[in-house]
């Protein structure tokens, strides 16, 4: 168990070169002891290679690592005592369910005894008492990952457990409960861990803090709830939320924006705006409510209207941007045309797609 | 669901099937014939029934001495060359690099010795091996070991046994690297956090994953040895003495230098049967296996 710093630390495959080609760019930040954690981002953003470097199956080319302040970069895998479990399970064909789960405590020397009692629980935990005596290989899928999972939470002296995307071969059923399942392991083993996915309710669902990453860089890092109200970066904006975030160009000045010649109030005053610089708002759509059009309203073309259920989203055209809203209970438009009512709370500004803090 | 009747289908299978009767059945039945009959030349043939048989599986006559004297030789020779190149080829394999230009470097090394013909490779090895003339036969001479493959027994099997460790470890090697390069890079990183030793990884991973080609390799070994004619014949002539005559050494003794067309028939029929017994031993072995590494469906 440790609190683990990433230090500057970057990564290039290819050596060195342009920090823009990196596959990680420099990042420096904290995972605290005993989190739960996701990192969250779409594929090739370079969670994978975060992941590797913590576990050390990649050496950095950049930067450092340090766990409990004590610096492992250049420290092997085994030597920095990490669990990892990949996105398809890895079983070793010829052992049982039980000498897998064994073999990360066989190969470090575990007596006996202990290693029993540790396989006895973690098969309890996963409910694989029943397979313990079985071959591995005749198993499904489903088992065989289940078994990628105990081995990587078989040992109760790791310094953080990290999860490659593991229910991606899961069935959607299945999935759900071992999700809660690793929560609930999560609460009683006291562990770190780290989730890499790319699916945003498995991300929130698992985590405390999710850890955004777009394009190799590390865009936010927070508790769903910061991510979904006040996302740092639009692609945060965009990425989490269904559907995600309106971004649209605007002109700001002091505590309005304009768009297309329409005003739209703002809740904080944005002074200093750097410049030259792309300024958009941006809006999640649980946050605008279409209404029939008005002169102070802006207006909106509408195309299609998605019934969630729970909750309408129209989705409309402001000029050639494509913008989603609210369509509040009991209404329905009359014609093509709508307004758009903004809650100025939930208005933030972007300048090249970073959030920008009002006064 | 009604099967459609078209006898015209028959057209199609015909040509192999008349392919296959002129290339493999007929001359089959024609040693088949020889074996039930004896003959004093002239193309006179007298009825033998299964004499030559009996004669040929009883080890107190001349050709049955014979017979299990070279069957032995070649059972020995099988057994040692397994037991050499199936380690000696998952070495190599396993010490051999994963990717970049030295794989193909490899891999071009590996495949010279299996595109030489083999009666140039025999040719090879009885130059290589001369004590006058020949390299490695010259070298261990003047290092003071007394090596000749032409009078002495042992030599002259080391020289065959290492000819053919030479000449098809590589087979097993490519074989073995292609098992290795199938195990995806996962394995190594899962078995990396699990801590475990180089044995270890070798053990529970390569050793299982490479099951199936090794058993290809070993069946391809077994075969391809077990009917080992020109290079022992190329180098040793099956000498010295009869030390080093094989079975198919001795059938082509008893064909063509003695002209017994039915002792070699019911030989080469036994022979024959031999070879398909252990291939479906093999294959039965193979499938057998792979049924059993098949995932239940079901539950989990």
């Amino acid at each position: 168990m440790a609190r683990i710093d990433l230090v500057d630390l970057a990564h290039s495959y290819g050596g060195n070169g342009d920090t823009d080609s990196y596959a990680l760019k420099p990042v420096t930040m904290t995972w605290r002891q005993g989190g739960a954690y996701a990192l969250l981002g779409p594929s090739g953003c370079g969670k994978t290679t975060l992941l590797n470097l913590i576990s050390g199956i990649v050496t950095p080319s950049h930067g450092r690592i340090l766990f409990d302040g004590k610096d492992i970069t250049k420290a092997s895998t085994r030597e920095r005592n990490i669990a990892q479990v990949f996105q398809f399970p890895v079983i070793y064909d010829t052992m049982t369910v039980g000498q897998n789960l064994a073999f990360p405590l066989r190969n470090r020397g575990v007596p006996k005894g202990e290693i029993d009692k540790r396989v006895a629980e973690i098969a309890r935990l996963l409910d694989l008492t029943p397979e313990l005596d079985r071959k591995a290989t005749r198993l499904t899928a489903d088992a065989k990952q289940k078994i990628s999972l105990g081995r990587g939470l078989v040992r109760s002296d790791v310094a953080a457990v990290l999860f490659d995307e593991p229910l991606t071969v899961i069935d959607p059923e299945l999935k759900w409960q071992l999700r809660s399942k690793l929560k609930a392991l999560h609460r009683e083993l006291d562990l770190t861990m780290i989730y890499v996915t790319h699916d945003q309710t498995e991300a929130l669902t698992f985590a405390d803090t999710v850890v955004v990453m777009h394009d190799g860089r590390v865009v936010q890092s927070g508790t769903p709830a910061e991510l979904f109200d006040k996302p740092a970066h639009t692609f945060v904006g965009y990425f989490i939320g269904s559907p995600g975030m309106n971004i649209i160009a605007a002109e700001i000045s002091g505590r309005e924006a304009r768009i297309g010649g329409r005003t739209i109030a703002l809740s904080r005053s944005y002074a200093a705006l750097p410049s030259p610089a792309t300024i958009e708002i941006g809006v999640r759509p649980e946050f605008v409510d279409i209404a029939e059009p008005a002169p102070d309203l802006l207006s909106a073309n509408i195309e299609r209207i998605d019934d969630l259920g729970r909750i309408r989203f129209a989705r409309v055209r402001i000029g050639d941007v494509k913008f989603a809203a609210r369509v509040p209970g009991g209404f329905a438009p009359s014609g093509a045309t709508v307004g758009l009512k903004f809650q100025p709370d939930h208005v933030h500004v972007y300048a090249d797609s970073r959030l920008v803090e009002g006064a | 669901m009604d099967k459609t009747i078209n006898q015209k289908a028959w057209f199609l299978v015909l040509p192999v099937f008349l392919v296959v009767a002129f290339s493999a059945i007929l001359p089959l039945m024609t040693v088949v014939n020889y074996s039930m009959q004896d003959t004093f030349g002239n193309n006179q043939f007298f009825w033998n029934g299964v004499g030559w048989f009996k004669e040929l599986l009883d080890p107190s006559t001349d050709l049955g001495s014979r017979f299990f004297a070279s069957l032995w030789r070649n059972l020995f020779f099988s057994g040692v060359i397994l037991a050499i190149e199936v380690p000696l080829g998952i070495v190599v394999a396993l010490s051999m690099p994963r990717d970049g230009w030295r794989v193909a470097f490899c891999l071009v090394v590996l495949a010279l010795p299996l595109l030489i013909p083999w009666n140039v490779v025999g040719t090879i090895w009885q130059i290589f091996g001369r004590p006058d003339i020949g390299l490695f036969g010259y070298v261990l001479n003047s290092a003071g070991i007394d090596y000749n493959y032409v009078s002495n027994e042992f030599d002259a099997w080391f020289t065959v046994i290492l000819m053919d460790v030479w000449h098809w470890t590589s087979l097993v090697a490519l074989l073995c690297y292609a098992g290795l390069k199938s195990i995806p890079d996962a394995y190594y990183q899962a078995a990396q956090i699990d801590g475990a030793s180089r044995w270890a990884v070798f053990t529970a991973i390569q050793l299982p994953k490479m099951h199936r080609v090794l058993l290809i390799a070993v069946l391809l070994r077994f075969m391809d040895s077990f009917m080992i004619y020109t290079e022992p014949f190329v180098v040793t002539g099956g000498g010295p003495g009869n030390s080093t005559t094989f079975i198919s050494i001795e059938l082509v003794k008893i064909a063509l230098g003695q002209f017994d067309l039915g002792k070699a028939a019911a030989l080469s029929l036994v022979y024959n049967l031999i070879i398909l017994i252990v291939c479906w031993l093999f294959y039965t072995v193979m499938t057998n296996a792979g049924a059993e590494r098949r995932p239940v469906q079901g539950g989990a």
